[in-house]
């Protein structure tokens, strides 16, 4: 099949996961189109880690089905795995041996050869700015540099399909976005990229389309663009300079954003919603006049801030729950065995 | 032109700055290599296991200190009132501490499954185009290593302390043979439990469960004719007895038919079931 840049990566339909009383995937829906990244984004316990090891061959499901590149994931696995790389949660590699051991390793299980499988392996470890470290047993890695060899190992074969399993939790901004650079430079090659993430921030700045996914299903789908408007663009975050005038404050945001404005905890404080009063005004001209209104009511505001909504906006918003956390792969190994 | 490459390389080496062109020449298609057959890619996840030893040397402990022990141990202890003395009872005893010895080590393989299941290793390697069973059948391999090293090691010790075997170097190259097919097959049984059990404790456990009773209740330390004959029933179908009787009949320059022939069919039981045992849990998850 040569539907390596167009039709679709990833065909999921209805698929079912328990683990003993959790139902880890209830009915989840997936259409990734080739070529792109795509977000699976979602708190801790969401699903999203059940999904991607079913996509990539790991699980089975209890019900539905899942074709990668027209394969299915059950009966079709093989012809799924020549096709794609995971790179899970948790690192990935042998943490014993040095990277350029693990690199040459797996080369050499791919069906290179030693000296083949010796030069791929410089390759990457050069082009992941390895390569002095490529004498070093993993287990001594930082975590960013864990990130990159992990990925390293991942487009050994250049996978038509890379899965990123939350790749940026837990590091620093500056490993992050060495691996948003890198995702950019995996999804500009032609592999299509599905990552899942608990940051709204990431999948936005990387994924082409975003399924918001919860108690194991996707609960909404579109472009970041679509997801946020329908959550509205953001939230303004006031702080005056004096409590008693916060009635008053609640009072001009109400009638100038037209959403409901929230008292916080902090006298001084106050946030609400904007870009969803049915205006077309973008929300940084309605948080700009709305801070204008403040001004001309005599209000003092020491701090004014728009932000984007969190993924705890986009969850009240969407099901009004905000988002809860539990650890899908303790409840697996809970229950695998 | 060359100099882009020459200040991206030259500045500051500890902050790494993905290149979008570096990362483009190794994602350059070149034709995906046909795969590694079974044996190739079983062999590839042994020289994984070399690597480990390599790194680890410390994880031969099991395999050098703990049988050296179990020969001084028994042969002191048991020497005197067995047989005339410790260097006559060496004669009798060593094939069977000797297989005591590497078929207790066999349980580390299943520790060893279970410890890769813990960590992430063990996902990627499931998510490889290559033979199912390859990445334990590997595993087993770099095992078998070790299984030869203690006996060596038991061998060496018993040389020291007076055993002199009557089979002489084939007989003992046999022996040693016998008991290196017997673990390969018997470490089948822990890889199943080591993909089964939650946690390295509870294989260890299981482990010593099971061996305790199989090597004593056996014909390792006595001759069992000295037993209930209850017991003689039990040791009489136990494939340790199968097993040492193959291996001391080898080094002491005969052949044991019968005891060895049972022998082979244990192995090739154990294979089997627990190999499509294991497989097949293998696989399901």
């Amino acid at each position: 099949m040569s539907n390596r840049n167009t039709g679709l990566a990833v065909e999921a339909d209805g698929l079912v996961r328990s683990f003993g009383a959790t139902r880890a995937l209830d009915g989840l829906d997936l259409r990734v189109p080739a070529g792109t990244v795509y977000g699976m984004l979602g708190p801790n316990g969401a699903g999203k880690t059940t999904a991607v090891r079913v996509l990539a061959t790991l699980l089975r499901p209890d019900g539905g089905t899942a074709r990668v590149f027209g394969h299915d994931v059950v009966t079709q696995a093989d012809a799924v795995r020549a096709r794609m790389s995971l790179t899970g949660q948790y690192a990935s590699l042998d943490e014993d041996l040095t990277g350029a051991e693990n690199l040459v390793l797996l080369a050499r299980l791919l069906g290179l050869g030693r000296p083949a499988a010796r030069d791929r392996a410089d390759q990457l470890l050069a082009a992941f700015g390895l390569t002095e470290a490529a004498g070093r047993q993993v287990k001594k890695y930082s975590g960013g540099m864990r990130r990159r060899i992990d990925i390293a190992a991942s487009i050994l074969n250049t996978p038509d399909l890379l899965f990123l399993d939350e790749p940026t939790t837990g590091l620093d901004p500056r490993s992050r976005n060495q691996v948003w650079e890198i995702v950019r430079a995996v999804v500009a090659h032609g592999t299509t990229v599905l990552l899942t993430t608990q940051y709204l921030d990431e999948a936005d700045q990387l994924a082409g389309r975003i399924a918001v996914v919860d108690h194991g299903r996707v609960i909404a789908e579109g472009t970041p663009g679509e997801l946020k408007s329908s959550v509205g663009s953001g939230t303004v975050h006031v702080r005056l300079r004096d409590a008693g005038q916060r009635p008053r404050a609640e009072q001009v945001l109400r009638t100038a954003l037209g959403t409901p404005v929230q008292l916080a905890a902090d006298p001084v404080a106050l946030t609400a919603r904007v870009g969803e009063d049915g205006t077309d005004l973008e929300a940084g001209e309605q948080a700009a006049r709305a801070l204008g209104e403040l001004a001309r009511a005599g209000i003092v505001v020491d701090d004014f801030s728009l932000g984007q909504p969190s993924l705890d906006e986009v969850f009240l918003a969407l099901t009004d729950h905000p988002a809860v956390a539990t650890d899908e792969r303790d409840d697996e190994l809970e229950a695998a065995r | 032109m060359s100099d882009t490459a020459t200040t991206t390389t030259g500045r500051a080496p500890s902050v790494y700055v993905p290149s979008a062109e570096a990362l483009a020449t190794v994602l350059a298609p070149g034709g995906r290599p046909a795969r590694p057959g079974p044996l190739a890619a079983s062999l590839t996840f042994g020289w994984r296991a070399m690597l480990k030893i390599k790194h680890v040397p410390e994880q031969l402990f099991d395999v050098t200190a703990f049988p050296i022990i179990m020969v001084l141990m028994f042969t002191y202890l048991f020497g005197g009132a067995l047989a005339d003395s410790p260097r006559a009872y060496l004669q009798f005893f060593l094939p069977g501490i000797m297989v005591t010895s590497v078929v207790m080590i066999t349980m580390y393989t299943g520790v060893g499954l279970n410890n890769d299941i813990e960590k992430g290793v063990f996902d990627r390697i499931r998510t490889l185009p290559v033979w199912r069973p390859a990445a334990l059948v590997g595993m087993i391999f770099g095992d078998v290593l070790r299984y030869v090293l203690a006996a060596l090691v038991i061998l060496a010790v018993g040389l020291v302390l007076g055993f002199r075997p009557d089979g002489g170097v084939p007989g003992v190259l046999a022996g040693i043979g016998l008991l290196v097919v017997f673990s390969f097959a018997f470490s089948w049984v822990w890889t199943f439990f080591g993909l089964v059990l939650r946690s390295e404790k509870s294989v260890m456990g299981v482990s010593m469960m099971v061996l305790f009773p199989l090597t004593f209740l056996s014909n390792v330390f006595v001759d069992p004719s000295t037993m209930p004959g209850w017991l003689q029933a039990f040791v009489k179908v136990n494939p340790i007895t199968h097993l040492v009787a193959s291996v001391r009949a080898a080094m002491g320059g005969s052949m044991d038919a019968t005891n060895t022939m049972w022998l082979l069919l244990w192995s090739a039981g154990f294979v089997v079931v627990f190999g499509s045992l294991t497989m097949h849990r293998y696989n399901r998850r």
